[in-house]
């Protein structure tokens, strides 16, 4: 057995134990479950810091160039003052790290999230009733109608009567066709997994048993 | 005091990161940059400190055998044996890590989001029960757009694709964007209320 078949059986045995919990709860799930838990945790872990420690901390306090850049060390004073929340003396020191996160969170999602999920969007919705013939005309009505009816039902600062009611009312059967699509779409996303799992054991796995038994191939 | 720092820090962080947005001049361009790369690298010490929380509960679960402690050691060995190659052999493709990553962690991820195909199929039946005209609505926009994502239905009917390209442009996108819109604009206040300190909760509500 070389390394090859060797991967395509471990991938196809942990595939197998985890689809076991369509019949029910069982050991080999259990196993396999702890198992992706603790591989998940120390992928993460290397992926931090070859990604992000070595890149932007460490390259930038010791320069491939030389020399040391003593500012780089705050950085890693607050990245060991979160650590500190692991033991209850020191926990409280995590609080200035939580601080700066949430400060940069704050400031950077304020800004971006006005300009690309506000502004863009809002810009979209206009220029979209711009071209186009009946059809096209007829969409971007759909779309118009749709996105203000939709904020209106959001909008809970009035009471939905009357207009606004009647408004709230469009609102809610748009979300309704929206809320369908987007369903339907992530059941078919699902759905692309498991036929590419089915793929793996069918094309990639079970190929190799008459292989190891010296059958064929 | 042990409030006053933290929100101080909240404040100038965040009004750094606004005036480098509105003032992309020095010394806040600087500032901002700087400030971004700082975020990536204490945001990895929260990593850290929930790998260290991880090992910390299923160490303290062995030790005192609580239930189901015998999976406990695979958790442990399984991250070990993907830091350790990480660390020793380094992550470049043939290498160890690689090779862990590739033939286990992909396929058990693949399988695991494979999985609720079944859990969402079986929530579908539940929740596309056609019991008003609204959930009808849902049904069939659902049921369109699963149809037209298949051969099979341009088989049944060559229109079914075309219907579903235009719902998921049309009225999704009607739906998403006011969804966004409304989401911005709580980000905005929300983030704003945490600058200027008037929202504290994530400071645990201590003191």
């Amino acid at each position: 057995m070389n390394w090859e078949i060797l991967g395509i059986w471990l991938g196809a045995i942990v595939t197998l134990c985890l689809y076991s919990f369509l019949y029910r709860d069982n050991p080999f799930y259990k196993f396999v479950e702890h198992l992706f838990v603790g591989m998940s945790a120390g992928y993460w872990v290397i992926y931090n810091i070859e990604n992000v420690l070595i890149p932007n901390w460490w390259q930038n306090m010791f320069p491939p160039e030389g020399g040391f850049n003593g500012i780089w060390i705050i950085p890693g004073v607050f990245a060991l003052f979160m650590i500190a929340r692991i033991l209850p003396k020191t926990a409280s020191l995590s609080r200035l790290s939580l601080g700066m996160i949430v400060g940069v969170g704050a400031g950077l999602n304020m800004v971006s999230f006005f300009q690309t999920n506000a502004l863009a969007q809002v810009k979209g919705t206009i220029f979209s009733l711009a071209s186009g013939g009946v059809w096209s005309i007829f969409s971007s009505l759909v779309l118009v109608v749709g996105v203000v009816s939709g904020l209106v039902y959001f909008f809970f600062s009035k009471a939905h009567t009357g207009v606004v009611g009647r408004t709230a009312n469009v609102g809610i059967t748009i979300l309704m066709v929206a809320f369908g699509a987007s369903f339907g779409y992530t059941i078919m996303a699902r759905l692309s997994l498991l036929i590419g799992r089915f793929q793996f054991l069918l094309e990639d796995w079970l190929p190799t048993i008459p292989r190891l038994l010296g059958l064929g191939g | 005091m042990r409030l006053v720092i933290p929100l101080a820090i909240t404040f100038t962080a965040g009004m750094i990161m606004i005036l480098n947005f509105f003032v992309p001049h020095q010394p806040f361009k600087f500032l901002g940059e700087n400030l971004q790369e700082w975020y990536m690298i204490v945001a990895s010490g929260a990593i850290f400190l929930g790998v260290m929380n991880l090992m910390h509960v299923h160490s303290r679960k062995i030790r005192l055998k609580q239930k189901n402690w015998k999976y406990s050691p695979v958790t442990i060995i399984g991250f070990l044996l993907m830091l350790v190659t990480g660390l020793i052999y380094g992550v470049a493709e043939n290498m160890p890590f690689d090779y862990l990553f590739m033939n286990m962690v992909a396929p058990m991820s693949a399988t695991m989001f494979s999985l609720l195909a079944f859990f969402v199929a079986s929530a579908a039946f539940r929740a596309f029960r056609a019991s008003n005209w609204r959930a009808t609505l849902l049904l069939t926009s659902a049921f369109l757009v699963m149809l037209g994502q298949v051969p099979i239905g341009a088989m049944i009917w060559d229109k079914i694709p075309l219907a579903k390209v235009w719902l998921m442009s049309i009225p999704n996108t009607a739906g998403q964007r006011a969804v966004m819109i409304g989401a911005a604009m709580g980000v905005v206040s929300t983030s704003l209320r945490m600058i200027f300190g008037i929202e504290r909760s994530w400071l645990g509500g201590a003191d």
